[in-house]
């Protein structure tokens, strides 16, 4: 289970609902900033490693070259291959500067490997298709708002331009620094293209809660004892608690079922008994789900236990 | 009930029956409707997975089929879980899913090919066009930029040095004799390592031309600056050679690559001024929409841009140095210019409505 979903309050902020042409709201979570700039560094790594990967390979291609050169002797074929390899390491640059981005966000999972590893993707903010010139727009700015910064970032530090370096670093870091001054965190290029970039999480179908022996109002294998809870006690609690029962249970770790254990028991008026915690809360988890299903169908809902 | 039931039963075949019959039912209501369901869930996100991996080829037709009905059924699921269960895990798991396949149902629908075909097919001329007046507004800053630039010199020969970029070895400096100037525009044919300059050229110039757009944002000012600084060298180049009557034979070396780079660079000079114009005034629409059409369009002419950089790189690296008289160098500037305006203003493709 993510952190999203672990704290709902710190992702609220962020949630815009997004309804389909069927009439479904989708919501999407727009992703934080800290999340776009560690898989900006990533991809950026691996840019890196793919611009030193193709310099060492064409580098060895060309000392096979040189080696062929010696013994064959024949000056212009040789000078033709060279140019040639040149020229496929000037166009590979260009290209690792300038297509990478858009090569991976026009796939279908429209990420680049950065972004997937951290869960974001790319998406069209009406709601529409994501279309190639999306991609392409938001991409083409990537130059004006990433590598001039840093390159008048140098410039500036040497000093060499007085004045006119600090005001271009200013100018250049307010395009840096976009994301940071709206809502939805758009950088310029977003904003021209008509994108943003939301979270794309991928969550695994956990078993159904509602399936063990103690739900089903049978007996409890190690004590024997069947647990029936009333009116009064299942009205303690709303839907917060419940979900944050129900976590802890899906989580299974021994502290954390004692304790809630044992705070439910002070809360309804039980007296605690140790070895039976989990078909208890199992038991207590289903009753108090049915109810407050079975409240919700008739429109009546209850946040939590203030509720 | 219904819906679970026809899927699972219908393309699970037996096999889903018999583990259908080995699930014990669920408690509550809200997991019981979830036990109904799920292969459907399950068959879906297969599907979603598979084709994010973009492993297209190794689905079969049925599943491709599937996934629209699939995709509506869960969202059907969803909102039905959203009224009825309080299970948060399934609810995310369903909200993920839905998410991921509409991405899928909605999402590009066009391959990278896909789109080049339609982009060379018309989409590259209608955003052309669309930028009309922008091109208008760039091609009389670049004109007033090219006599800024003569004036300026012609003025005060001082100004040269400011202008143009130069190191203390080019002959092109004020005072060069006319034999000295005819020898960089004649007689560089025999000239070893042409397509490396014209790969190096290409990415430089791209890579400017890229940069005239991006400042566009800026309200296209800086874009317009940026004209103006690339043109007054044009005009402090073409002031010099005037003055040793080499105007004409400096206009042809220039023209070959000439018309199709100072085109591509007064298309991106126009692309980033369409950007910023629609910022500054979006008329009726909301700023946002403003600026992510004019984004799209100006993005198209990018593309466009940089492939007319292709060209005039190579026309730069080989045609200049191999083509040495005048006469056909000023016809194949003619002629490329040519054949871009009638491709951007005449051609109407399929790509037309864009």
């Amino acid at each position: 289970m993510s952190a999203a979903t672990l704290r709902p309050g710190l992702t609220d902020r962020r949630t815009r609902t997004l309804v389909t042409p069927e009439g479904i709201a989708i919501k999407m979570v727009v992703a934080s900033r800290g999340a776009r700039f560690g898989a900006l560094a990533i991809d950026l790594v691996l840019i890196v490693v793919l611009i030193f990967a193709t310099t060492a390979g064409l580098l060895a291609v060309f000392g096979g070259i040189s080696q062929a050169d010696r013994m064959t002797a024949s000056k212009s074929g040789v000078g033709l291959a060279v140019q040639f390899l040149f020229i496929l390491w000037l166009a590979a640059m260009f290209l690792f500067r300038n297509a990478y981005f858009l090569f991976f966000e026009l796939g279908p999972r429209g990420a680049t490997p950065g972004k997937r590893l951290v869960g974001i993707r790319i998406a069209s903010r009406d709601g529409g298709r994501l279309t190639a010139e999306m991609v392409l727009a938001r991409n083409l700015l990537r130059d004006l708002e990433l590598f001039m910064p840093i390159f008048m970032l140098l410039a500036a530090r040497g000093g060499d331009m007085g004045g006119a370096g600090i005001a271009g670093l200013t100018w250049f870091l307010i395009f840096a620094l976009f994301p940071c001054f709206n809502r939805d965190a758009l950088r310029a290029g977003d904003l021209i293209a008509g994108t943003w970039v939301v979270e794309a999480p991928k969550r695994k179908l956990q078993a159904a809660m509602s399936l063990g022996g103690a739900s089903r109002g049978e007996a409890s294998e190690t004590t024997g004892a069947a647990y029936r809870f009333g009116e009064k006690e299942l009205s303690a609690y709303g839907e917060y608690e419940l979900q944050t029962l129900e976590r802890v249970l899906r989580e299974n770790r021994r502290e954390g079922i004692v304790s809630v254990h044992e705070a439910i028991c002070t809360k309804i008026g039980w007296d605690p008994g140790t070895g039976d915690e989990r078909a208890f809360l199992e038991t207590y988890y289903t009753q108090l789900r049915a109810r407050l299903e079975g409240n919700m169908r008739l429109g009546k809902r209850k946040a939590d236990k203030w509720g | 009930m219904a819906t679970g039931g026809l899927w699972g039963a219908g393309l699970f075949g037996g096999k889903a029956a018999l583990q259908e019959a080995a699930i014990t039912a669920a408690a509550l209501r809200s997991d019981r409707f979830r036990q109904d369901r799920e292969g459907d869930w399950k068959r879906l996100e297969a599907i979603v997975s598979r084709m994010e991996s973009g492993r297209l080829r190794r689905i079969p037709d049925a599943d491709l089929l599937a996934l629209p009905v699939l995709y509506r059924t869960v969202a059907s699921s969803l909102s039905v879980a959203r009224e009825t269960s309080l299970d948060a895990a399934t609810l995310a798991y369903l909200e993920g899913l839905v998410q991921r396949a509409w991405f899928l149902v909605y999402g590009p629908r066009q391959s990278l090919w896909g789109w080049f075909k339609g982009f060379l097919g018309g989409g590259l001329s209608a955003a052309v066009r669309g930028i009309w007046f922008d091109i208008l507004i760039a091609l009389a800053v670049m004109v007033a930029g090219t006599a800024v630039g003569w004036l300026l010199v012609a003025g005060d020969p001082e100004w040269y040095a400011a202008i143009v970029p130069g190191n203390f070895m080019d002959v092109r400096q004020p005072g060069a004799s006319h034999e000295a100037l005819k020898g960089t525009l004649f007689g560089n044919t025999g000239q070893d390592g042409l397509s490396i300059f014209a790969a190096s050229l290409f990415s430089h110039n791209a890579q400017i031309a890229i940069l005239a757009f991006a400042l566009g944002f800026a309200f296209g000012i800086p874009s317009l600056l940026l004209l103006v600084q690339n043109t007054a060298l044009l005009g402090a180049m073409l002031w010099l050679y005037d003055g040793q009557g080499l105007l004409l034979d400096f206009t042809g070396w220039l023209s070959v690559h000439g018309t199709t780079e100072l085109f591509a660079i007064l298309l991106a000079g126009a692309a980033g001024l369409h950007i910023g114009r629609n910022i500054a005034f979006p008329g009726t629409r909301g700023v946002l929409q403003a600026a992510s059409e004019a984004g799209q369009r100006a993005a198209t002419v990018m593309a466009g841009v940089v492939l007319m950089l292709v060209f005039a790189a190579m026309l730069e690296g080989f045609a200049r140095q191999l083509v040495d008289s005048t006469q056909a160098r000023l016809a194949i500037g003619g002629s490329m210019l040519a054949i871009w305006l009638g491709y951007f203003f005449a051609f109407r493709g399929r790509g037309a409505e864009a």
